[in-house]
């Protein structure tokens, strides 16, 4: 694992509503090849982490670092366009738009020429390809011409997934992208975000522990804005302090450990 | 593969629709071997009128940017037409629509940067204020000679031997070419990239963000060339009429402009120029029976948006297409 | 300037902006509690004024006239929203600003219909046709004082109401989440309704209580409409402070600007606006809008 894959460095991140210390010295780092889990009971700050991470909010104290480069004045827009993908809690689709249309105007945003008001964008053959394929690798090529907002919820979430693909990023921050999705389509996202994790580096926020344990290579508590916690899963199951804040909560089988991690 | 065209952008498919724009555009055509000079000019009118109305519709039905101030653009170019021809000599047609257009895009551009700061309702206030600003600028100062207004004496020349201005058919072919050349841009627009990335910012702005655009931009830019465009109608329009005074950009133009964009259906640019033909029936309809038509214009606002919101190319549409 | 000459224009200045803070305040009220933008608010303004000029003539005395006015003014609010502007609320901005401009539209034929086009005049009441004296050569208008006077008790009984009683309460617990408040017993469509009344009845006063000091001209709600619209962009959407702070600032200004700059003088308040959009987008006490 060489400093190459350092891709997103945070530190010292801060944020304050009003009085309210949302996120308080908070820092992370992302690797290529590593899936990094949040978790932390509600109100720990962890939306607010993402939204700092991603741009939507601007942090009063902290760094961020884009694989070395500074982008903690970046604009949104000029993190995503640095490889910086995020994916929504709430679902944050185009609905009136085809799942098809969604991830090429989500390809688009990548592709030379994106200015061009005379081409006919809806035919150009890089965009399509583009777009076909982040629909399959995210399980969707089968729906590509039903509009989003008519997706079930598990699909709208692949397609959250396929519109980040499409955009080619270097890191993913993934905001509870199980969230009120059941069963066989949590199981393929989880298998789908293990594929990713090799090329990319991966941030996800999610609260069941089964599916985090199963995943995460490594692990960050945070509880009122602070970071109680942070290491290999090994490390933070052995954690005192994060067993008395999740009593019972946490997986026990040490054979469920070794089947994720080999 | 038809979804690559997502469903609110494909055109009419509705026969209805088709068929009425069909006969419309027939008609037109056919408008200078049958009609008198009355009806030529008012028909003019209607279609420069028109042209207003869909650079409109680029901003609100195509973009969502609800512009309640688009006629200060229009009343811009109509007065760029007066201030710069001589008195009493034709200017030169191309000329002065190219300073008009220009004029206008720049006014378009400086304001956009102020209000694309803002969305949603502070948006639609801004852009009147704005408008309303320009308004007293040609009203209460003698840039604009004041509230007596300013006549162009005589029609420009184009330069071209068998377009004569000074003749309601050709002022009319002139028109009507404007009126198809704009429709057409607009159209091959709406489906560039460029321009299915502004209907991404009508769609989900936050989310265009979030994938990279710099939606600011896109949006600069659209507003810079709706801006443009209506002053290239307000310009002929100055030339056709002869005469600008303030009114032209007083927010009733403005509100009656989203009217006939609404009127017509949005974000296909034809809504716009039926909606635009309508609103002028209407005017001319209305006025022959009362004095007090604006009575009868408002029921007929009011009711069209509790009954049809997505106006008459929508009920001729007759279905669902996906857009709200 | 002279001393008195500027205390005059001072005095100008806060009974404009006070004034405009009452129009405005029902503007923005029904925007931040209901999320309706409605154009026809100015004409709610001439409409008070064109009621005091009725009925003052009819009763003879301007009190009665403004007292009656209020009183109709809400019930003719009171209707409004019960028959027309609560099927909007679940619109887009589009379709409000399109019928509200439709009713605008109705609202100046009726009158013209009614009471006709001319400009028209309202007299001082007689009690209150007197001047304070300012200096040896210059005095001020006792009229006017009062119009200052009770927009700002009107201001205070408005803060003390939204912020010191039950009423208010579940007037701000209305308008940051609408199906909370229903679910916990509130009766949603009624305070609405309510809201919506005073709305008006305040844009209506304030045209009453203006009417002996401007003239009535077709029109005039337009104007007013426009300028309490860059209060209300100034100041903040569904922001009372803001809109305070904002009219004054804006009455400052015009009244100055007037004074001191004729011929710009229309255009220093957008001036005043391009400059505070730079700064603050979304107005010097606004939130950003809500969804």
């Amino acid at each position: 694992m060489d400093a190459s894959d350092l891709l997103l460095q945070a530190t010292g991140l801060g944020k304050r509503f009003g009085g309210l210390a949302a996120v308080d010295g908070v820092g992370l780092e992302l690797r290529r090849g590593q899936v990094h889990c949040v978790i932390g009971p509600n109100g720990a700050g962890k939306s607010t982490l993402v939204n700092l991470l991603s741009g939507e909010l601007r942090p009063d104290a902290g760094t961020i670092h884009l694989s070395g480069r500074d982008v903690t004045r970046t604009t949104a827009p000029r993190r995503s366009l640095l490889g910086l993908g995020r994916s929504f809690q709430k679902t944050n689709v185009f609905p009136a738009f085809s799942a098809f249309e969604n991830v090429r105007l989500a390809a688009q945003s990548r592709a030379p020429r994106a200015w061009r008001v005379f081409d006919a964008a809806y035919r150009r053959a890089d965009l399509r390809g583009e777009a076909e394929r982040a629909l399959a690798a995210a399980g969707l090529a089968a729906r590509a011409e039903v509009a989003a907002g008519t997706l079930s919820h598990g699909e709208q979430r692949q397609l959250e997934i396929a519109m980040l693909l499409a955009t080619r990023p270097s890191v993913l921050l993934l905001d509870e992208p199980l969230a009120g999705v059941g069963g066989a389509e949590a199981a393929a996202l989880m298998a789908l975000i293990g594929e990713l994790k090799r090329e990319h580096a991966i941030l996800l926020i999610e609260h069941d522990m089964d599916a985090v344990f199963a995943v995460a290579d490594r692990l960050t508590v945070m509880m009122n804005g602070r970071v109680l916690a942070s290491g290999t899963p090994e490390q933070i199951r052995a954690d005192a302090e994060v067993q008395a804040a999740y009593l019972g909560a946490l997986p026990e089988s040490e054979a469920a450990m070794e089947a994720a991690h080999g | 593969m038809s979804a690559s065209i997502p469903a609110s952008r494909r055109p009419a498919s509705g026969w209805p629709l088709r068929l009425v724009l069909l006969v419309g555009l027939v008609a037109l055509l056919a408008m200078p071997f049958a009609g008198s000079d009355f009806y030529l000019n008012l028909l003019t009118r209607t279609m420069l009128l028109a042209v207003f109305a869909m650079s409109l519709d680029l901003l609100v039905g195509h973009t969502g940017l609800i512009s309640l101030g688009h006629a200060a653009y229009f009343g811009l170019g109509a007065y760029v037409a007066a201030l710069t021809v001589p008195e009493y000599e034709p200017g030169n047609l191309w000329l002065t629509l190219l300073l008009a257009s220009a004029a206008a895009a720049a006014a378009a551009l400086v304001v956009g940067f102020f209000v694309l700061r803002t969305s949603g309702i502070y948006f639609i206030m801004v852009t009147l204020a704005f408008a309303q600003m320009m308004f007293f600028l040609f009203h209460d100062t003698p840039l604009g000679r004041g509230t007596d207004g300013i006549y162009i004496n005589v029609r420009p020349d184009s330069g071209l031997g068998f377009l004569d201005l000074e003749r309601a058919s050709h002022f009319y072919w002139l028109a009507l070419a404007v009126l198809l050349a704009v429709f057409l841009l607009l159209r091959r627009l709406a489906r560039s990239s460029f321009g299915s990335a502004l209907a991404g910012i009508r769609e989900n702005e936050h989310r265009m963000r979030f994938l990279g655009y710099p939606t600011f931009a896109y949006k600069l830019v659209a507003f810079t060339l709706a801006g443009a465009l209506a002053g290239l109608a307000g310009c002929l329009l100055a030339f056709h009429g002869g005469f600008v005074n303030p009114e032209l950009l007083n927010w009733q133009q403005s509100g009656n402009a989203l009217f006939m964009v609404i009127l017509g259906g949005m974000g296909q640019f034809y809504g716009a120029a039926l909606g635009a033909f309508l609103f002028a029936a209407m005017q001319e309809g209305f006025g022959l029976l009362t004095k007090h038509w604006h009575l009868l214009m408002g029921v007929v606002i009011v009711l069209l948006v509790l009954a049809a919101p997505r106006g008459i190319a929508g009920l001729l549409e007759g279905r669902r297409d996906g857009r709200q | 300037m002279d001393f008195a000459s500027f205390l005059i224009q001072s005095l100008n200045a806060v009974q404009y902006g006070l004034l405009l803070f009452l129009i405005a305040s029902g503007l923005t009220l029904i925007f931040g509690i209901m999320g309706i933008i409605n154009l026809a608010h100015g004409s709610f303004y001439m409409i008070g004024a064109y009621l005091a000029f009725a009925l003052s003539s009819a009763l003879g005395s301007l009190t009665a006239a403004i007292l009656l006015g209020g009183v109709l003014a809400f019930g003719f609010g009171w209707l409004l929203e019960k028959l027309l502007f609560r099927f909007f609320y679940a619109r887009d901005h589009l379709q409000q600003v399109l019928m509200t401009y439709g009713l605008i539209l109705i609202f100046e034929e009726v009158r013209s219909l009614t009471i006709g086009d001319d400009v028209h005049g309202v007299a001082v009441p007689a009690l209150l046709d007197f001047s304070l004296p300012l200096s040896a050569d210059m005095a001020y208008p006792a009229y006017r004082l009062l119009i200052s006077a009770l927009c700002l008790v009107l201001a205070l009984a408005m803060y003390w109401l939204i912020q010191h009683t039950r009423l208010g309460m579940t007037i701000r617990a209305g308008a940051s989440n609408r199906d909370m408040a229903q679910s916990l017993g509130v009766d949603i469509d009624r305070l609405y309704r309510l809201v919506f009344a005073a709305g008006v009845a305040l844009a209506a006063f304030a045209g009453m209580l203006a009417a002996p000091v401007s003239s009535l001209y077709p029109g005039m709600g337009n104007q007013v409409l426009i300028v309490c619209f860059v209060v209300v962009v100034i100041g903040g959407i569904g922001s009372v402070k803001g809109a305070l702070a904002a009219a004054l600032l804006i009455g400052a200004v015009d009244t100055f600007g007037k004074v001191l700059f004729p011929q710009g003088a229309g255009m220093l308040v957008y001036l005043l606006m391009a400059v505070v959009l730079l700064w603050r987008p979304h107005g010097l006490f606004g939130r950003p809008e809500r969804a």
